[in-house]
């Protein structure tokens, strides 16, 4: 692990401008004042429910779209656009294979542009190299075939290859597997885990199933409603979560051996939704839900505080007195 | 079977197009060939689609027709379906500035009176032969199918794998040409077999209101014809051969449609006859 990140988000802020229902001009704030730094062999999970901008962070991260505000850097150079040197650095595997492959070309068609955009041999070996690395075999009979020959988990491979193929140095995923069937999730994360040891990546794996997280990754970091709220070392975060928000989480992932209800949520589930980005709650954005919610909750965000695990978090009942933990 | 059916037909009128002056030859007839002991004779005989009320051959009319009325309507067809790939898929790929100018291009054409309009220009412009009127419908005709595909490209632009290629550091031109435009490749042959059908019918609707050069004969301009004197004296003949010609390339363009979605989707295409039949074997 260097020093300097491959590819770090810092203090990054996305704004969509958009209209309401009745036409208004509103703001929407998909993500705010967020850091997050990938280094090399290494692989972050970026959890967090349904619309708290794990997506919009990927990509921005893939330069997707320019950022409102902070800065995208690459080897610890600003990120001006995205140009073919990004490209050859940066990769993003979309969450839906079956959207992410041209139904009318034939694997190796992606596979070969891949190559040949960034100027690296692409005769049929080349080709075929790829699809071994991603365990498609007979690679030579999956290079003739269309999408819609493959199942949802090769098509995911061959994503996977065609990223691969312009040897990157940071892989983006987004949800990988999460459209892919139970029983071939644990073959793509373990292709992914085998590039992290392997190829030497450095990988975000985005995700809301914390069970895929804890099996891969290193570190884990958690977002709500836009902001980042706690991140760490995977088993600290997954094991102690200090946020609350993490611990819903956490708690909400079937687990056979907790019993059921013995969750201090049960409470803060039947408060049910997630904030509004576009009217987001003052100071803490988790606090409508939280049940240890204090004053200064509402007011004003609270500061990050770090443990000495090398986990942190964003929570004000971790700033005043640390050793006060909450406990379920 | 459809596809083929309708193929079939098209290509009989395009030889049909191609070899027509030389055929009437052949038969020893031509259109403008005047027999007066034939005048209105009903079919049979030495006139085998009978004869007009100046003693010309019908058939050999029709014949000759064939040639004017698929150039109007293939040269119109791809002025058309060029004018509404450029505007329509450019518009749509690049959105912002130029989408709002071509948007509004498309929609000042698209609620132009067309019919009144090709009416003033083609009296405005002296010869008013085939490819005169082809140019007018084709210049005239291209917008709605600007629009389809420029929203069918809006769709196309924002999807999964045109954003992965992108991601890859692909060109636009490629972007455009290879991964977009082969997905409306589908919506392009239907509009052009849309836009052939449209102008073989505006040709023969101007043709009919008086709009055509004298000497020059189509499926309209004997249709016009007959229409002064076949109708009085029931003389069929005169106007049944062009009006089913062109009901019949109206009904060959739609049998082509049927089959065009089969041969651009992939999917539906896998249904090979042979394959199965192997596999069933």
């Amino acid at each position: 692990m260097s020093d300097i990140p491959i590819l770090a988000a810092e203090d990054v802020t996305k704004h969509f401008e958009s209209r309401d229902g009745v036409g208004r001009h509103v703001t929407v704030r998909a993500v705010e004042n967020v850091t997050l730094r990938l280094h090399r062999g290494r692989i972050a999970a970026l959890v967090g429910e349904s619309g708290s901008g794990k997506t919009t962070l990927a990509r921005l991260l893939a330069q997707f779209y320019p950022v409102t505000s902070g800065r995208i850097l690459l080897r610890g150079e600003p990120v001006t656009g995205p140009d073919r040197r990004f490209a050859g650095e940066v990769q993003l595997v979309f969450q839906d294979p079956f959207a992410s492959l041209n139904s009318l070309r034939r694997v190796e068609h992606n596979l070969r542009r891949a190559l040949k955009l960034h100027a690296h041999p692409a005769g049929d070996e080349h080709v075929r190299e790829l699809l071994g690395k991603v365990n498609l075999t007979p690679e030579a009979e999956f290079a003739r075939k269309l999408p819609h020959e493959l199942s949802g988990g090769q098509r995911q491979r061959v994503a996977i290859a065609r990223a691969l193929a312009v040897r990157p140095s940071v892989l983006l995923g987004d949800e990988p597997i999460s459209m892919l069937d139970v029983s071939i999730r644990l073959d793509v994360l373990n292709l992914l885990a085998r590039l992290r040891d392997e190829e030497g990546l450095a990988l975000l794996y985005i995700t809301h199933d914390i069970a895929s997280a804890r099996y891969l990754s290193d570190d884990v970091f958690v977002m709500y409603a836009g902001q980042m709220v706690e991140g760490g070392p995977a088993e600290s975060v997954i094991q102690e979560p200090k946020h609350p928000y993490t611990r819903l989480l956490v708690d909400s992932s079937p687990d056979p051996e907790r019993a059921a209800g013995s969750s201090a949520f049960t409470a803060a589930e039947k408060l049910g939704e997630p904030p509004s980005l576009v009217d987001p709650p003052p100071g803490c954005r988790f606090h409508p839900r939280c049940p240890f919610a204090r004053d200064e909750c509402r007011t004003e965000f609270p500061p990050r505080t770090e443990f000495p695990d090398g986990g942190w978090t964003n929570c004000w009942l971790h700033v005043t007195r640390p050793e006060d933990t909450p406990t379920p | 079977m459809k596809v083929r059916v309708g193929i079939g037909i098209i290509a009989f009128f395009a030889v049909v197009a191609v070899v027509g002056p030389w055929l009437n030859d052949l038969m020893g007839i031509g259109p403008w060939k005047i027999d007066y002991d034939a005048i209105s004779r009903p079919p049979g005989g030495g006139h085998l689609l009978g004869a007009t009320s100046q003693g010309t051959d019908v058939l050999a009319q029709v014949i000759a027709g064939t040639r004017n009325s698929m150039v109007v309507g293939a040269l119109a067809g791809v002025i058309g379906i060029v004018l509404a790939v450029v505007v329509g898929v450019t518009a749509g790929f690049f959105g912002g500035r130029i989408d709002a100018l071509l948007s509004f291009l498309t929609n000042m054409f698209l609620v132009l009176p067309v019919l009144p309009l090709t009416l003033i220009v083609a009296g405005y412009v002296q010869d008013t032969g085939p490819v005169t009127i082809a140019l007018i419908i084709g210049l005239f005709g291209w917008a709605p199918g600007a629009r389809t595909l420029r929203a069918q490209t809006l769709s196309l632009r924002g999807r999964d794998f045109v954003m992965a290629m992108r991601m890859l550091g692909e060109t636009r031109t490629r972007l455009i040409f290879v991964e977009v435009l082969p997905h409306l490749a589908g919506w392009i042959s239907a509009m052009f077999l849309h836009l052939v059908l449209g102008a073989v019918l505006a040709e023969a609707g101007l043709a009919f209101l008086g709009i055509s050069s004298a000497d020059t004969v189509s499926w309209g301009t004997i249709i016009d014809q007959a229409r002064q004197v076949a109708l009085l004296n029931g003389m069929w003949w005169w106007f049944v051969p062009p009006g089913l010609c062109i009901a019949l390339l109206g009904t060959a363009t739609g049998l082509v449609n049927f089959g065009i979605d089969e041969v651009m989707n992939p999917r539906l295409r896998t249904a090979d006859i042979k394959a199965m039949r192997k596999a069933l074997a």
